[in-house]
Parts: structure tokens; C-alpha cells; sequence
């Protein structure tokens, strides 16, 4: 479904993104991993049309749509959400969601219906006319998710959605997304809690100083020796084999 | 356009009154004060439309406003053009000013207080220019010649004045409302809120930004074109001065930005107020901008929602829940 190949951006000097490639198949649930600093959202940005690569190109369901301005992408059917939760503070849950699902639906009735039925979906039924400011952390990542669900994109890029969460509720939001991706929605996933890539990303990735290091399930990720080192430091992964030996 | 509190609604009601009590006055002197205040809620109202609900506050309305002043003047004046045509050209002169500068100011990513002072720079650049050329009549300005009639658009008689010009602004007042829950105006919320939020939503912000500039610059021509009518004289400190820009602005803010009753409710408020204060300190030239000064500080200050916002604090009606699933 997304197929990137050798992406690369500088900002100045500072390769923050070099030879990137990446593959996404349809229906799956594909985890981005990687220490703080790595890459993994200039790589988002990229994809989801906010900055232009230097290099390198990004298709979607077959078309190429490298450097096309985010609005071009979202019509196609696919989305991004932010790391740092956006929602629009003046208006209410329902109204934000509605924001998403006025893409296709250009009526007010028909699109604040479809935000109603995307909000009950995940579970904000309660919430709904309560204005977005008032959400907790919780509330607004679910609602990001929902806004992103109304615009009926097909491919969603989370940057981080259970980051501030504690484990109760990431286990709610890993129950909604695996709901979701049911219904036949696509996910690539930018995600730090463990619990949550091992339960829900069939592959990932892992990027370190903006290079592609490894690339497998997570099980086998968290064996490799050259992510264990990306995260705990050079010689690490040696040191904790030795102390499993001991 | 409905009241969400008893407060708002004791507001609205009060504005109404004041409006209705003019029929029945018969004082010339409140009168043409309130006409005044009519014709510059119109550009209050063109105001809200991008610093109300865009976010994005210009300082250089009067670039608009007197866009259509001026188109209108010299259609009637140089080339002897029927006035309703003219009135039209008005609007559209206004809708084009607009939308040619946010598309300049919006290609570079403009945002806060430089695109505030984009738009200055644009009135006092358009100001100068009207007062140097012979077709705006350079510093003397234009003058429509006196010609009561349906077919120029002037009447003698200002009840009727008045009555067309609530009509126009209950006119502006609807169609703001209606954008307001449109998905227009939902995108223009989203682009106030959080321009990359919009972005990521499949919002061609840019598009809808120009777009919020060339229906506000539509509404800042028509005021335009209303004063010219109503006082069949136009120059370019008049129509092109910062007086106009500040108060398209000020109304709103105070009366509640991004709301469909603010920028009439605080305009007449503030009028009323400077008007008051001339009499009392005996017309000291100016001296209204001193309090409008002091009315938009506190304004800012304490409320930063406007009269709009207070008054939707006090006695909040019930909403009623809708449990349709």
C-alpha cells in the first residue's frame, strides 16, 4: 500500500534522514521504532506531504506522491496525526471530529452525523458535545484518532498516540486500533511503549541517527544486537549477553 | 444567530431596542450617528469574517473599504455608469483587493502581526496613491452629484437611509451566520485553532484563507460603497485612512470576535460611548480614539471573549441533550 525507498532529508548539515525505506502492506499494522532524535517523525513529515525530501520517493496504492502538499495526500487516504495531541480548543468533540469528515462530506448535517458515528465507534459517545479543551490526554488522543478516522483516509500514520498514557488506557487505545484496522484501515505506527508495538505491529522498523538498522518482527528486534546498542549504548548488547550467561 | 444565554439575549434586545427607538425619535443628530455606526458594522462585520473566525487579524481594512469606495466613485464620477452597477463593481473591487492580498500575504506564510502590518502597509500605500492620481481626484477627492432617486441610489429621506442600511446589515448578519455553520466555516475555525491540524485534515489552507480574505474584502467594499452613497463624498483620507482599519477591528474585539452579533453590538456600544463622551467633554477633536483606546486595552484585558463572551457566561441556557444514536 506505501512503498518509500531511499528517503533522505538534511536539514543543513545534519543528515536527519538518510536512504530510508519502507513498505506497508495493506490491511497491516507496521511499527516505525527508534531512540528519541532518530528521524522517525522528520520521516512522517516526509510521507505525509508537510516537508519535501531531498531525495528519494514515496508511492501510495501505486501512485507517486512525492512531494504533494498534505491536503492532495489526506484526499487520497492518508492521514497523519501528531505527537503532540492538536485538537481545535474553541470548538466541541464533535465539531473537531466533523472537521475531518467535511473532506467528503460537504453537508453539515451529513458530516456532523458521520462524526457522531465515528466518536460513539470510539467510544466518546459521552464526550461529544463537550468542547475539546476540556478533554484529558487520554480523551485527546482518542479524539486525534477519531478526526483522523472521519476524513476516511485509509492509511494512518500515528506519531506516538500512546505516549503520556498510562497502561490501562494503552491498552484501551491498542483494543481501538486493532477494532479499526478490522474494519480494513492500514496503520504505521511512530510508537515508544513496548507493550503497545509487541502487541499490535506485526513488522517494524527500526531507525537510528536517520538510517534504517533493522527490519523484522518485534520479537525479533528486541534480540538484534544492533538495536539493543541504538538504544542502551555501544557494547551493551555484549554486556547484557554476558549477563544472562552468568 | 440564536442566543446561548440569557445574558446574550438581554444584549441582542437591548441593541434591537436602541435600533427600533430611532423610528420613533425623530432625531436627526441620532440619526445620522446611527448611520454611521451602521455603515462601519458592515466593516466590523467584514473584520470577523477573517479576524473573528480566521484568525487572522488585519490592521488594513480600509484597503477593502476604500477599494470599493473608490471603484464605485469613479464608475459614477469619470465614466457616468449606472449607480447600481457601480454598487456591484463596489463589492467585487473590495472581494478582488482582498484576495489579492492574501494571496501575496498568505503565499509567504504571513501570520499574527506581520501580516497586521502587510495590510497597513497596503491602505497607507493605496491611501497615498488615491490622493496622487486625476482619475480618484487626487486630494480633493470624488463627488457624486446630488440626484435623489431609486435609479442613483441616494435618498433624501434618512429613515429610508436607515431602513436599507438595517436591512443590509441583518443581510451580512445572515450570510455570516450561515458561513459560520458551513463547512467553510468550519475549515476557517480549524485554520484559527491550528493551521496544521487543518493542514493534516485535508484542508488546502492556504485556498480557504484567501478565500476568507476575497468574502471579507466583498463586505469591507459594500461598507465602502454604502458610506459613498450615503454621503456622496469620498477622499482618500476618509476612505483609505487608518481610522477605518482601526475601527473595523475594534468593534468586534469588543463586542466578541468570531461571533454573528459581536461586531454590530460592540460597534454600536463604542459609538454610543465615544458619542457620549463628546458631549460631555465638549467635542475635543479626537478624544473618542483616546477612549476606544482605553475601552479596547481594558477589553483585552478582561475580556478576552468580548461582550458576546460575558454576557454568555450569565445565565446559561440549558442545552438540550439529543439522544438519537
Amino acid at each position: 500500500m506505501l512503498e518509500v525507498r531511499n528517503l533522505s532529508k538534511s536539514f543543513g548539515g545534519l543528515k536527519a534522514v538518510s536512504d530510508a525505506s519502507l513498505d506497508v502492506p495493506e490491511g497491516g499494522i507496521v511499527g516505525l521504532l527508534g531512540p528519541n532524535g532518530a528521524g522517525k517523525t522528520t520521516c512522517f513529515t516526509m510521507i505525509a506531504g508537510f516537508t519535501k525530501p531531498n531525495e528519494g520517493t514515496v508511492r501510495f496504492m501505486g501512485q507517486d506522491i512525492t512531494g504533494l502538499p498534505p491536503h492532495r495526500i489526506c484526499a487520497m487516504g492518508m492521514i497523519r496525526t501528531f505527537q503532540i495531541v492538536q485538537p481545535f480548543a474553541g470548538l466541541t468533540v464533535q465539531e473537531n471530529i466533523a472537521v475531518g469528515a467535511y473532506l467528503h462530506h460537504h453537508d453539515r448535517a451529513e458530516a456532523m452525523a458521520v462524526a457522531r458515528q465515528v466518536g460513539k465507534r470510539l467510544g466518546m459517545g459521552a464526550m461529544l458535545d463537550r468542547p475539546a479543551s476540556s478533554l484529558t490526554i487520554a480523551g485527546r488522543k482518542r479524539l486525534e484518532l477519531a478526526r483522523a478516522l472521519a476524513t476516511g483516509a485509509k492509511l494512518l500514520l500515528l506519531d506516538e498516540v500512546m505516549a503520556g498514557l498510562i497502561p490501562s488506557e494503552v491498552s484501551e487505545i491498542v483494543g481501538i486500533i486493532r477494532q479499526i484496522r478490522d474494519e480494513g484501515h492500514t496503520f504505521l505506527m511512530i510508537e515508544h511503549v513496548m507493550q503497545a508495538v509487541m502487541s499490535l505491529a506485526e513488522t517494524a522498523y527500526v531507525l537510528n541517527h536517520g538510517k534504517m538498522i533493522a527490519h523484522g518482527t518485534p520479537r525479533e528486534l528486541v534480540q538484534d544486537p544492533g538495536v539493543v546498542e541504538a538504544y542502551l549504548g555501544h557494547g551493551a548488547a555484549a554486556r547484557l549477553q554476558e549477563g544472562n550467561h552468568a | 444567530m440564536k442566543p446561548q444565554s440569557m445574558g446574550q439575549a438581554v444584549l441582542i434586545a437591548l441593541a434591537l431596542i436602541y435600533l427600533a427607538s430611532l423610528y420613533f425619535m425623530s432625531s436627526p443628530v441620532w440619526m445620522g450617528f446611527t448611520i454611521n455606526a451602521l455603515i462601519v458594522a458592515v466593516v466590523a462585520l467584514a473584520w470577523n469574517i477573517t479576524g473573528g473566525f480566521g484568525g487572522m487579524a488585519s490592521f488594513g481594512h480600509a484597503a477593502m473599504y476604500g477599494t470599493g469606495a473608490y471603484a464605485s466613485a469613479i464608475l459614477q464620477v469619470q465614466y457616468g455608469i449606472n449607480a447600481w452597477i457601480a454598487f456591484a463593481a463596489g463589492i467585487v473591487a473590495g472581494a478582488a483587493m482582498g484576495a489579492f492580498i492574501g494571496a501575496l500575504a498568505f503565499r509567504y506564510g504571513l501570520k499574527g502581526s506581520y501580516f497586521a502590518l502587510v495590510t497597513l502597509a497596503f491602505a497607507e500605500v493605496l491611501r497615498i496613491c488615491a490622493s496622487s492620481f486625476a482619475i480618484t481626484g487626487g486630494g480633493s477627492g470624488l463627488q457624486l452629484r446630488l440626484d435623489p432617486g431609486l435609479s442613483t441610489l441616494q435618498f433624501n429621506d434618512r429613515t429610508v437611509v436607515y431602513t436599507i442600511l438595517l436591512v443590509i446589515v441583518a443581510l451580512v448578519m445572515a450570510l455570516t451566520a450561515w458561513l459560520k455553520y458551513s463547512r467553510f466555516g468550519a475549515y476557517l475555525i480549524a485554520v484559527r485553532e491550528n493551521e496544521d491540524a487543518a493542514r493534516a485534515l485535508g484542508i488546502d489552507t492556504y485556498r480557504i484563507k484567501v478565500k476568507a480574505m476575497a468574502i471579507s474584502g466583498a463586505f469591507a467594499g459594500l461598507a465602502g460603497v454604502l458610506y459613498l452613497q450615503v454621503w456622496l463624498f469620498i477622499d482618500s483620507a476618509v476612505v483609505y485612512g487608518s481610522a477605518v482599519s482601526i475601527e473595523a477591528l475594534i468593534g468586534p474585539i469588543i463586542g466578541g470576535a468570531g461571533t454573528v452579533w459581536g461586531p454590530l453590538i460592540g460597534t454600536l456600544g463604542l459609538h454610543l460611548l465615544g458619542e457620549g463622551a463628546k458631549h460631555l467633554l465638549h467635542n475635543a477633536p479626537g478624544l473618542n480614539f483616546v477612549l476606544y483606546a482605553v475601552v479596547l486595552i481594558c477589553a483585552l484585558r478582561f475580556l478576552p471573549q468580548g461582550l458576546m463572551g460575558l454576557a454568555g457566561r450569565i445565565g446559561t441556557f440549558r442545552k438540550k441533550e439529543d439522544d438519537n444514536a
